[in-house]
């Protein structure tokens, strides 16, 4: 018999010599194989005695299976060091990247209408829309604005030629027409928004001949002006994103609401930009009022049982105030620079959830 | 508005400071949109005496001043030619700013002579033009005091805004009678008796027209002598920016902002006969004082004589009825035109007036009466002359009216809660007449306020000088029946329609809803009814028939700013008509250029129809349309180019959208460089989802069956589209075939000119079985048969 240890030593040293796998795995044959040394000595032990058996059986066996892991390990060594050398191989420079396409983007317009859409939605309200090219009749007469009244004298409208019958379309100066078409098409209660389109003839510094404007309409049975200041605050600080803004309310005039007032909201001008929610100067944001008893009577709606109030906001004019938009006139040139800093990315969709908000509490 | 505090209190006498008037006027409805408080600005200014005025040594033209400012004496070095020993001077200390030109003054040294300070001109101080010497006071103007305070230039004005409603307020004293009743002072009242007249009036006035002009009270003046007015009125003027002219011309101006009571002073001595206030007759006309020719239909009111028309009534006088300096003998019109027929004709004659404004809104009555007598008295005053009695034709109409008002419905409508004597006491120190009759209030408006004729403007009437502050904060209570908030389908499908172009990569504009109509006719018919009357500039005179002409020269203007990759759509309206249903909500897109920039990677892809194929059904299906079931067929409209366009639709008169380059001559004509692509969604032409389908989107039906893959290559005529081979593929067995993909078209080389060669690749998904070999034979010889027989193809 030979002796164990002596070739133990002997293979051990062979492994680890061995440097790649065809090497290791000749080994393995030569060693552990059908006719390999050590497969050769086990074949002996049937001639051996019991005693010879009984000490050299362990032993051989523990030889084996102590060869058999060297083996394994080894192998498992030398291909960790082949990945390893392939993928060193495989380096990229990863401060290059692939093409980039450009990404796309949602105007500061629809992002002020979606999110005055949630806010407002949160309070009950709904959306109703209405045509940008309206009649006489739903952007003047019924909102209580005569032919004769000096109050058109406020609005360039821009007129469409007479039809045979004498009547001219005009481009909405504003969207309380919506009221109108949204009283005479369903039953009361109502409380709707109508973000859209709106057009005067004006093109200066601060006017464009198009603008936008959300209307807001709320009549019911028991509805007040504490209605109204509540449905603005709550308006101005969700949308600002300002717990504690400031807001004044001051009379004002419009034909189509009575009382009538218009809303400035507590800023400070700060290096160029507007800050909402601080200082001492104002700001005016929109105009609003109790609907006027004889705009409720165009619409057969009779003013003993159904009151409410109605207010309209520039739209334009808040994505200013809001993101520190300088220019109005930028809004509608459609410069891709512009886009890109002023747009949102498609997936912020304004949502409760996405807010700045605070909840009061009860200290 | 805008009038000086010192105006204002000729009619309040109050102690209220400049900031709380300012905040009083903002809290009633009296926008205060300017105040100009000079008093900061020349707070350092003051009176000063030149004690000695030597010649500077190294400058000829330079004198050396020692100036005493009452409290020190100071070194001068000045250059003006009147600087002299004894002379009364505006002097400014260092530190302090010169208004005019925003120079602070520092110490310095003036050809060797140290100077503090300087002697100040008046245009420095933007009193005048005179830059000619320093300002030179009298010898008693006293030494050490503010230069402001003693030439009464610490007058602050105020500009405030005014409704229309608020007629009342076009005058000072409507102002100062609002402040008052808003507590801020005490009503000054003018004198308006009646100044006794010596002899009869020469000149009668008619009155043909009761409803145009129910009251014109004439009075005549002899022996009048016209000059300049005195500097306290010509400074009142000069602050509103008007320009002093005559006493007599100043006077009607005066008093037309001072009052809020037009008026007009004839030349008695070209008024032939007596005055008809008539309605004009059409095609009379007449040289206005604006110096322009009117014509009139026969609507306008008119004042004439023996000669013809002398003026428009309450608007403006004729040319040749003004007065001038060497007018003797006036007469003069106090009256009261209809506001309805005053607006009309001033907006036919396009003629914008101090008087035409006032009118228009309705001017106190009242003040016919009270007028005259403030007119004589100021004419008399500044002209002399001997007054006849007033001729008063007509009568004075009473527009005052009497209302029921509840005091509840200051609370029910205004939501906020005040005590019945509180309503009354505001309403009657606004002027109203109150009776209380229990439950209700008997109220009668003043003569001012012929604006108020409802309840509701007698709440707001209390409420506005309550305080709008103190209406309280209340939640919206709920419905008095179910409602159904949020957005509609239609509304969400709009949203993700937006929202799902801006993900691929297209960014969202804004454009007009305007184009030249040239631009719109290559987009299709131009109605009449879409062309503007009164346009912003010919570029914007047609309503956009659709919302690519924006888009596409949007694209041309990047491009010129060297963007040569644009990708942007918009989401609008599109109109064909001027009815309501004539207006149409799309989505548009246009793509031009690479996909992306050269790359050392990915090499650049040009744009392309597949681009705006690929967009055009990105958003159909995110907006829930399934576009497999849809027809895609070559027959864009004439925008796009014939051979690389489709159309996606439902049937032939459901069309959902259209997509494709767009034709070169269309580029062309709006100036921009192609290849550009682009889509339009009609969004509104697209059926919404029955309401009723529920949210279920019932179980999954997943096979765990081996699917199995063929591919084949037909040779079909070349011009047939691919969608046939993908109908007939499927059509062979619309169970068991699941998935069907182009992945080659070739024609050339090894196939005949008129033919092509589409290779498919398709899936059979058996669901309850595997398929047998003879099974996957069959199926592909069937759909190899039915594309021979159907298509015309062969197996390459």
């Amino acid at each position: 018999m030979q002796d164990l240890q002596t070739l133990e030593t002997e293979i051990t040293a062979n492994i680890g010599a061995a440097n790649d796998l065809d090497s290791v795995e000749a080994i393995r044959i030569a060693e552990l194989g059908k006719k390999g040394r050590v497969s050769l000595l086990m074949r002996e032990l049937g001639k051996m005695t019991p005693d010879e058996k009984k000490e050299f059986g362990p032993k051989l066996n523990q030889l084996k299976n102590y060869l058999n892991d060297a083996i394994i390990n080894r192998k498992e060594d030398l291909e960790a060091a082949e990945l390893n050398q392939k993928l060193a191989e495989e380096r990229v420079d990863i401060t290059l990247s692939k093409a980039a396409t450009e990404l796309g983007s949602i105007h500061p317009i629809s992002q002020v209408i979606d999110e005055a859409t949630e806010i407002f939605t949160e309070m009950g309200f709904s959306v109703a829309e209405g045509p940008e090219i309206e009649e006489d009749f739903y952007n003047f007469s019924a909102l209580n604005i005569p032919e004769s009244h000096p109050a058109r004298q406020m609005h360039d409208t821009f007129y469409f030629p007479e039809d045979e019958d004498g009547n001219r379309k005009v481009l909405r100066t504003h969207t309380s027409p919506v009221q109108i078409r949204t009283m005479m098409g369903g039953e009361p209660p109502y409380r709707i928004i109508a973000p859209g389109r709106t057009y005067r003839n004006d093109s200066d510094a601060t006017h464009t001949p198009m603008f936008h404007q959300v209307e807001a309409l709320v009549i019911d049975k028991n509805i007040h002006m504490g209605h109204l200041k509540w449905c603005i605050e709550e308006f101005c600080r969700k949308f600002f994103e300002v717990d504690n803004v400031k807001i004044r309310f001051r009379p004002s005039y419009f034909p189509f609401t009575e009382p009538s007032a218009e809303v400035d909201i507590g800023c400070t001008f700060k290096n160029g930009e507007v800050l909402i929610g601080e200082g001492d100067d104002w700001l005016e944001i929109m105009g609003c009022g109790m609907v006027n008893e004889r705009v409720l009577e165009n619409v057969n709606l009779d003013p003993s049982e159904y009151q409410g109030f109605a207010f309209g906001m520039g739209l334009d004019r808040i994505s200013m105030l809001k993101w520190g938009i300088p220019d109005l006139r930028d809004f509608f040139a459609a410069d891709l620079r512009w886009l890109k800093h002023y747009g949102f990315q498609s997936l912020d969709i304004p949502s409760l959830s996405t807010r700045t908000s605070t909840i009061k509490g009860s200290k | 508005m805008k009038f000086t505090l010192s105006w204002l209190k000729t009619y309040l006498d109050t102690d209220a400071d400049l900031q709380t008037i300012s905040e009083t006027l903002t809290a009633i409805g009296l926008e205060v949109e300017e105040v100009i408080d000079p008093t900061e600005a020349l707070k350092p200014f003051v009176i000063a005496k030149i004690e000695e005025a030597v010649q500077h040594p190294n400058a000829d033209k330079l004198r050396v001043c020692t100036v005493n400012n009452g409290s020190e004496i100071i070194q001068v070095v000045c250059g003006a030619h009147n600087a002299k020993t004894g002379l009364i001077v505006a002097f400014a200390p260092d530190g302090c700013v010169i208004p005019t030109n925003g120079m602070k003054l520092k110490p310095t040294n003036i050809r060797g002579v140290d100077s503090n300070g300087m002697m100040c001109s008046e245009r420095e101080l933007g009193l005048g033009d005179d830059h000619d010497g320093i300002i030179e006071l009298p010898s008693d103007a006293p030494v050490g005091k503010s230069f402001a305070e003693y030439a009464e230039l610490n007058d602050p004005t105020i500009e405030i805004a005014i409704t229309p409603n608020h007629q009342d307020a076009l005058g000072i004293y409507g102002i100062a009678r609002d402040l008052a009743a808003a507590g801020l002072g005490k009503l000054k009242k003018p004198d308006t008796s009646p100044v006794k007249g010596t002899f009869e009036s020469p000149i009668k006035v008619n009155i043909d027209s009761k409803d145009a002009c129910p009251v014109f009270a004439g009075r005549y003046i002899r022996g009048v002598k016209n000059g300049p007015s005195p500097d306290w009125m010509q400074k009142r003027l000069i602050s509103l920016g008007m320009k002093p002219i005559s006493a007599l011309v100043d006077i009607t101006n005066f008093l037309t902002h001072d009052y809020g009571r037009p008026l007009h002073v004839f030349d008695a001595d070209n008024i032939k006969g007596d005055l008809t206030v008539r309605l004009s007759k059409s095609g009379e006309t007449l040289v206005a004082l604006d110096e322009k020719e009117h014509t009139f239909d026969n609507e306008a009111c008119v004042i004439s004589d023996d000669h013809g028309i002398s003026s428009i009534g309450g608007i403006m006088g004729g040319e040749n009825s003004g007065t001038y300096e060497d007018t003797t003998n006036v007469f003069l019109e106090c009256a009261w035109f209809d506001p309805i027929r005053t607006a009309k004709t001033g907006r036919k004659l396009n003629i914008e007036s101090d008087a035409r404004y006032r009118f228009e809104r309705g001017v106190d009555p009242a003040t016919v009466t009270d007028g005259i007598e403030l007119a004589t008295r100021l004419i008399m005053d500044m002209c002399g002359g001997e007054p006849s009695d007033v001729y008063l034709a007509g009568e004075v109409p009473v527009i005052s009216k009497t209302l029921t008002m509840r005091p509840e419905r200051v609370n029910e409508l205004g939501g906020v809660d005040i005590e019945k004597t509180e309503i009354i006491s505001i309403l009657e120190r606004l002027g109203f007449d109150v009776v209380d009759s229990g439950a209700t209030l008997s109220v009668t408006t003043p003569s001012w306020r012929c604006d108020i004729d409802r309840e509701p403007d007698l709440v707001e009437e209390v409420l506005r000088i309550h305080g709008y502050d103190k209406i309280r904060v209340e939640p919206l209570p709920v419905f008095s029946r179910d409602i159904v908030t949020g957005l509609n389908p239609m509304q969400r499908r709009i949203r993700m329609a937006k929202r799902t172009a801006a993900g691929l990569g297209l960014r969202e504009a804004v454009t007009w809803s305007f184009l030249s109509s040239d631009q719109a006719r290559i987009f299709g018919e131009l109605p009449a009814s879409l062309i503007l009357d009164n346009p912003v500039s010919a570029e914007m005179n047609a309503m956009r028939p659709n919302l690519l002409p924006n888009l596409i020269t949007a694209a041309g203007r990047n491009i010129d700013r060297g963007f040569k990759n644009v990708a942007i759509f918009e989401a609008g309206n599109q109109f064909h008509s001027d009815k309501p249903d004539g207006q149409q909500f799309v989505l548009a897109g246009i793509r031009r250029g690479d996909n992306h920039d050269r790359h050392w990677k990915n090499n650049p892809e040009a744009i392309d129809v597949y681009d705006a194929k690929a967009d055009a059904i990105a958003v159909l299906n995110a907006i829930g349309v399934n576009a497999d079931n849809a027809q895609i067929v070559a027959e864009a409209p004439d925008w796009y180019h014939p051979g690389r366009s489709g159309v996606i639709r439902l049937g032939p008169k459901n069309i959902m959208a259209y997509f494709g380059e767009i034709h070169p001559s269309v580029l062309k004509k709006l100036d921009v460089k192609g290849p550009l692509v682009g889509f339009e969604i009609m969004l509104g032409n697209i059926p919404l989802p029955r309401s009723k389908s529920g949210n279920s989107r019932g179980p999954l039906r997943s096979s765990d069956f081996q699917a199995v893959e063929r591919d084949l290559a037909f040779v079909v005529d070349k011009d047939l589209p691919a969608e046939q081979i993908f109908k007939i593929v499927g059509s062979a067995d619309k169970k068991l075939i699941d998935q069907i993909n182009v992945f080659d078209v070739y024609w050339g080389k090894g196939i005949d000119d008129d033919k092509k060669s589409i290779a498919v690749n398709f899936r059979m998904q058996p669901m309850d079985k595997t398929m047998t070999d003879e099974e996957i034979e069959a199926l592909r010889q069937k759909v190899i048969d039915l594309v021979a027989k159907k298509a015309g193809g062969t197996l390459r």
